[in-house]
């Protein structure tokens, strides 16, 4: 069962202490339930920190973040953990997990302490492990499989969280063409709000309903890729000479990049 | 799925019987060779006295119900604590080498002991040792945790390393307290640190029993968010677990397992390290599962290091430290040797 929420982010901003500057100046965004956030920027642009203010790992200095117009600060760690569901660059140990048993971890925030999988968490796997096509994995040692198969894993295993809200760090880092065209695909169909910080301008462009433009923790743009995506924005942002081109015969905007 | 239950009951049954095996040979064994209808025959009269007719010297029944069969009841919780301990410690700080005896937390219950048994006394009675013991444990454990965070070292290598340093200068301290030590004394508690159960006796048993009771169970009931720590604190965050303070937590549980057990058989290292590993390549990495096989296998691994540390050079006892120590220490090369390998998957 699928369910999209509506983020809110009402002016939160971050740093690591009180008197420290910020590491990201205070963002303003309100996201439609069901669309796509893509945040980019250039490294240390504040990308991961703002995800970070969304997945209820740091607090806000000020401001808040609110889905469905609850402060996720306001609830319990366990029901936020059923309401956003993260994929991160994190790498688990290799301790024999199978790919199952992984994926099953997500099943943890609806699961009162000690108990084994019930018939419906089962289900609920399974169906995770078709709609990311690793279903003929699912016996296999997490430790065995490739990047992408990894990848596709983890994100199996942000599904079975069954959020409101999904947030993605770099989904598309370490893919091959094909597995990152997949992961495109699957943010495109998925039924929930999804946020998902990305390095490639052009993808960008093609999967988000909404574009957030940081650079040095500043909110550059935000808004509709055709108006985020600018080249006098882009350039700023990344201090480069960047320059938005449309392509014959796909008719698709792509963007080229100078120093 | 009834292959998965096949093997389910297979392996339960499977260990429960090496268990009872393993239980049989080591209290048969010994400077006096007792057969295993006896060591039966006892153990069943004491539980329901005049069910077996006694056909067996006096002597053996004291022997085998005051000396052996504590002794083996020792080695089992011992083996169990610190397996399970080991693996709760690995999933934790997501190192597959975390150990109480790496970890230094060995070493800080052995301090808190000779602290009670050469210095202070026991000024609380028979729970001075396993108390100071403890509090030994968990002082060490927050000094590598200190020392881990002060040289803000994330990774789970430095926190072996950290441990390893941590252990060295509490050992130093601990030896320099056995050299201050009365020295009438002192040859016991060497021996003792050594590792040995043979100072096993019923009225003892109760404090390690208890700890591995209470913190064995409470780790057990933890065990799917120990599943959900070997994901990384972030992730295990955006599931809804409070990972530092879950992590603290299972250190302090830990600690208290390793420090009762410490106080009554001494430093026995690498069970912690050897067990966790050779369950997970039967049983996966599912610690819902791993941690009660891991308490048998445990159980079952210090029984045998005990009948040979008994046989190795009998009549002489030599302390069981020596050999999980030996055992453990060509493990750790091995497994070393594995992961240099790449051998990741």
């Amino acid at each position: 069962m699928m369910r999209a929420a509506e983020l809110h982010i009402d002016e939160a901003c971050w740093s690591p202490s009180r008197h420290a500057a910020p590491v990201l100046h205070p963002v303003q965004l309100r996201l439609a339930a069901g669309s796509v956030l893509g945040v980019v920027g250039a490294n240390g642009a504040g990308k991961s920190t703002l995800l970070r203010l969304i997945y209820r790992y740091y607090r806000p200095r000020s401001g808040r973040v609110a889905i469905d117009g609850v402060d996720i600060w306001s609830m319990p760690a366990r029901i936020a953990a059923r309401n956003v569901a993260v994929v991160l660059q994190e790498q688990a140990v290799d301790f024999a997990f199978t790919v199952r048993s992984i994926v099953d971890l997500g099943r943890t925030p609806h699961r009162p302490g000690f108990s084994f999988s019930t018939p419906r968490d089962r289900d609920i796997v399974e169906s995770a492990l078709e709609r990311l096509d690793i279903a003929h994995l699912a016996a296999r040692r997490f430790g065995s499989l490739s990047g992408g198969e990894r990848q596709r894993v983890m994100v199996a295993r942000a599904l079975v969280q069954e959020p409101a809200l999904l947030v993605l760090d770099e989904p598309t880092n370490h893919l091959d063409i094909r597995h990152q065209l997949e992961i495109i695909n699957l943010i495109r169909d998925l039924d929930m709000t999804v946020v998902a910080s990305l390095h490639d301008l052009n993808m960008a462009a093609l999967v988000c309903d909404d574009i957030l433009l940081l650079s040095k923790g500043k909110t550059v743009g935000v808004g509709p890729p055709d108006r985020v995506l600018a080249d006098d924005m882009v350039s700023l942002a990344f201090g480069i000479r960047a320059r938005r081109e449309r392509l014959m015969p796909s008719n698709i905007d792509h963007f080229t990049y100078q120093l | 799925m009834p292959a998965a239950w096949v093997m389910r009951i297979l392996t339960i049954s499977g260990s429960m019987l090496a268990l009872s095996i393993s239980l049989t040979i080591a209290i048969s064994v010994g400077a006096v060779s007792i057969p295993w209808s006896t060591v039966w025959g006892v153990m069943v009269n004491h539980i329901w006295p005049g069910a077996v007719e006694p056909s067996w010297p006096a002597g053996h029944d004291s022997i085998i119900w005051q000396i052996r069969v504590p002794r083996a009841a020792l080695a089992m919780l011992v083996g169990a604590g610190l397996a399970m301990v080991g693996a709760s410690l690995q999933a934790v700080t997501r190192n597959a080498l975390a150990d109480p005896h790496l970890l230094g937390i060995s070493s800080g219950g052995a301090f808190g002991a000779i602290v009670a048994l050469l210095h202070t006394g026991l000024f609380l009675g028979t729970i001075t040792v396993p108390l100071l013991a403890f509090l030994g444990a968990l002082g060490a454990t927050l000094v590598v945790l200190g020392v881990t965070r002060l040289a803000a070292a994330g990774s789970a290598d430095r926190l072996v390393l950290a441990g390893v340093a941590v252990s060295f200068i509490v050992m130093a301290l601990a030896n320099m307290l056995i050299f201050l030590g009365d020295p009438k004394a002192t040859h016991t508690v060497v021996f003792w640190m050594l590792g040995g159960l043979g100072l096993a006796e019923w009225s003892h048993l109760l404090w390690p029993l208890a700890a591995l009771m209470l913190c064995g169970a409470w780790l057990w009931g933890r065990a799917g968010d120990l599943n959900v720590m070997t994901a990384g604190d972030e992730t295990a965050i955006t599931l809804g677990l409070a990972a530092q303070r879950f992590r603290l937590e299972v250190f302090v549980a830990g600690a208290l397992i390793t420090g009762v057990m410490v106080a009554f058989s001494g430093v026995i290292g690498f069970v912690g390290l050897m067990v966790p590993h050779i369950v997970r390549m039967i049983v996966g990495g599912d610690y819902r599962k791993v941690l009660p096989v891991c308490a048998l296998f445990g159980a079952i691994l210090l029984l045998w290091a005990d009948i040979a540390a008994r046989t190795i050079m009998a009549p002489e006892d030599m302390p069981v430290g020596i050999v999980t120590g030996l055992v453990g220490g060509v493990f750790f090369i091995w497994l070393l040797r594995r992961r240099s390998m790449g051998a990741n998957g």
